[in-house]
């Protein structure tokens, strides 16, 4: 085979794994703007014969999804600026502050790494109950606003900044604080930029806790709103379509926007992982 | 700090102060519920419990005896494996496959491909069930429509016992293999390309080069990879909660579902503490097996 016909081929199989990745969604998207009934037909159609809006009007209007949004958008956003600054405080810290029992506190924060969330869940709730936490945003944000994970990455970046930096600092008498703020956290903006991103896609993406801990379908964030949904209206493909479209929509666009800084954060930290 | 320098007052009290607030959440909102679960797999809280707690008594093993004895549990445990046992290798493999694919020396537009197969993990999993539910539509849905064109077919995707799992597995490998394929372009980027020359002029073709080259090279990567992809699929729910409620049949009830339900549909808390448990057993076993392989690699 001629380098030529390897380069074709390569390509045509790029291409057809691409629609792969990408059909599911552009069919999401086209079923959306059909009329009521076109995507339950035979053969199935690829286009809509003549788009239409009324699918996302009659989500905004009489279903209210925009509330579940504004949730959804509220809690995204305060766990991702509340975990950043705790997450920084704390991964600078076990990094290259010097206190006793740094170790010990860095390995018992490791063995939880890896233990899914799933097992905290049920006394969770009961705790959340006595606190009158559930049925609130609160109730959401609390778990996620400190997590091992972005911890680990934050201490891994840090430590590779010199301590020449730090100490250049102290000599000049500025106070730990001041250090951390105005000398570590600009010199550490990649991996902040990257936990950032990666915060808010797992936020708003997030299911199971949300539905566990929010009773009231004004409270809802937008993925347990859809699957509440998606049990009322299971016919209406196209009003489905549009919601997904809807609670996908965002987090794309906040990927695309940023996905420079992501996707080399991903690759980045999982060669040193 | 000069490495051996004593600890100022100062750094040590920052250190604390800056850990607190972190070391505060996870502690009472992490690890204390993880150790509660334990004890509450010994209780048998239910719902008169949640009115009133002094209902609540310590049963020992009961809620275990309970679950062993109950089929349901058993069905939910195989049906985690073969979820698992399925989807890991799979996904394993599709990332690998789409890795060596984009990351080839012939491939132009490199960027974009990474970024247009990374495209479904960033999306939400209830939204993308919900549209692959009608996807696997026996009669409308476009993926019996493209197998009737190679003569197969019609499945009942998700109204099979049979087929609901793999469908399931396929939408799980579809969600999640970008970010896994990430891995291992770094993992592939990180080979020594005179590994590749040294091959080359040995005489060794590509296929060969991939078998003694990228293969063993990609080792760690690859056990990196079968971990976190295995304890993530362990942990399988919003996909059956959304697309077939754990039916049909109870073919993709998963351990998270039944914990889910028992603990809270039915508030048998203690009893589905003691499934959390069992989940909590079996990642525990896949990390110390992961640990003995990497140690038996590295040894």
């Amino acid at each position: 085979m001629t380098a030529r016909s390897r380069a074709v081929l390569l390509h045509a199989a790029l291409g057809a794994g691409a629609l792969l990745a990408l059909g599911p969604m552009l069919w999401m998207l086209a079923a959306s703007f059909m009329p009521a009934g076109e995507a339950n037909a035979y053969p199935p159609r690829i286009l809509p014969s003549r788009p239409t809006l009324e699918h996302y009007r009659t989500l905004f209007t009489r279903l209210d999804l925009g509330r579940n949004l504004l949730n959804s958008s509220i809690i995204a956003l305060a766990v991702t600026i509340l975990s950043l600054l705790i997450n920084s405080m704390a991964g600078y810290a076990l990094a290259k502050l010097r206190f006793r029992h740094r170790e010990q506190v860095f390995r018992t924060l490791s063995a939880g790494l890896l233990l899914p969330v799933q097992i905290s869940m049920l006394p969770l709730f009961l705790l959340f109950k006595e606190l009158g936490l559930i049925n609130s945003y609160w109730g959401v944000i609390i778990p996620s606003m400190a997590s091992i994970f972005g911890i680990f990455l934050i201490r891994q970046y840090t430590l590779a900044m010199p301590d020449d930096l730090l100490d250049a600092a102290r000599i000049d008498g500025a106070s730990e604080l001041r250090i951390y703020w105005s000398v570590t956290l600009p010199v550490i903006r990649p991996i902040l930029a990257t936990i950032a991103i990666w915060t808010f896609l797992n936020t708003w993406n997030d299911f199971m806790w949300p539905l566990i801990v929010l009773s009231d379908e004004a409270k809802y964030t937008l993925p347990v709103a859809l699957a509440n949904l998606s049990g009322e209206h299971v016919q209406d493909t196209e009003l489905m379509m549009a919601g997904a479209v809807i609670t996908v929509l965002p987090v794309m666009a906040v990927f695309l926007v940023l996905q420079r800084y992501y996707i080399q954060g991903v690759m980045a930290g999982s060669v040193k992982g | 700090m000069r490495p051996g320098a004593p600890s100022s007052a100062e750094q040590r009290t920052a250190g604390w102060l800056f850990l607190a607030p972190a070391l505060l959440l996870i502690g009472c909102f992490f690890f204390l519920p993880v150790g509660a679960s334990l004890l509450l797999s010994f209780t048998d809280f239910d719902i008169y419990a949640i009115a009133d707690p002094a209902n609540v008594r310590l049963v020992g093993f009961r809620n275990y005896a309970e679950l062993l004895a109950s089929p349901l549990f058993r069905t939910a445990l195989k049906n985690t494996f073969y979820f698992v046992a399925l989807g890991g290798p799979l996904t394993v493999a599709v990332s690998l496959g789409a890795a060596l694919l984009v990351n080839a020396r012939l491939t132009r537009f490199k960027s974009l491909f990474r970024t247009l197969y990374f495209a479904p993990f960033v999306t939400t999993l209830v939204a993308v069930a919900i549209v692959w539910r009608y996807l696997y539509h026996p009669e409308y849905g476009l993926l019996n429509y493209a197998l009737g064109f190679v003569g197969l077919g019609p499945v009942d995707w998700l109204g099979d016992p049979r087929w609901a799992m793999p469908a399931i597995v396929l939408l799980a490998v579809w969600k999640n293999f970008g970010y896994h394929m990430l891995i291992f372009i770094a993992g592939l980027q990180a080979i020594p390309e005179e590994l590749y020359e040294a091959a080359y002029l040995d005489g060794a073709g590509p296929w060969r080069q991939f078998r003694h080259v990228t293969l063993p090279m990609l080792g760690p990567t690859m056990a990196f990879v079968g971990l976190v992809t295995m304890i993530g699929f362990f942990q399988l729910f919003a996909e059956p909660y959304v697309m077939t409620q754990g039916g049909p049949l109870r073919s993709t009830t998963s351990l998270v579902l039944l914990m889910y339900e028992e603990g809270f549909r039915w508030w048998r808390m203690g009893y589905a503490a003691a499934v959390a448990f069992v989940l909590f057993l079996l990642i525990l076993a896949v990390m110390l097996a992961h640990r003995m392989v990497r140690g038996g690699e590295t040894a």
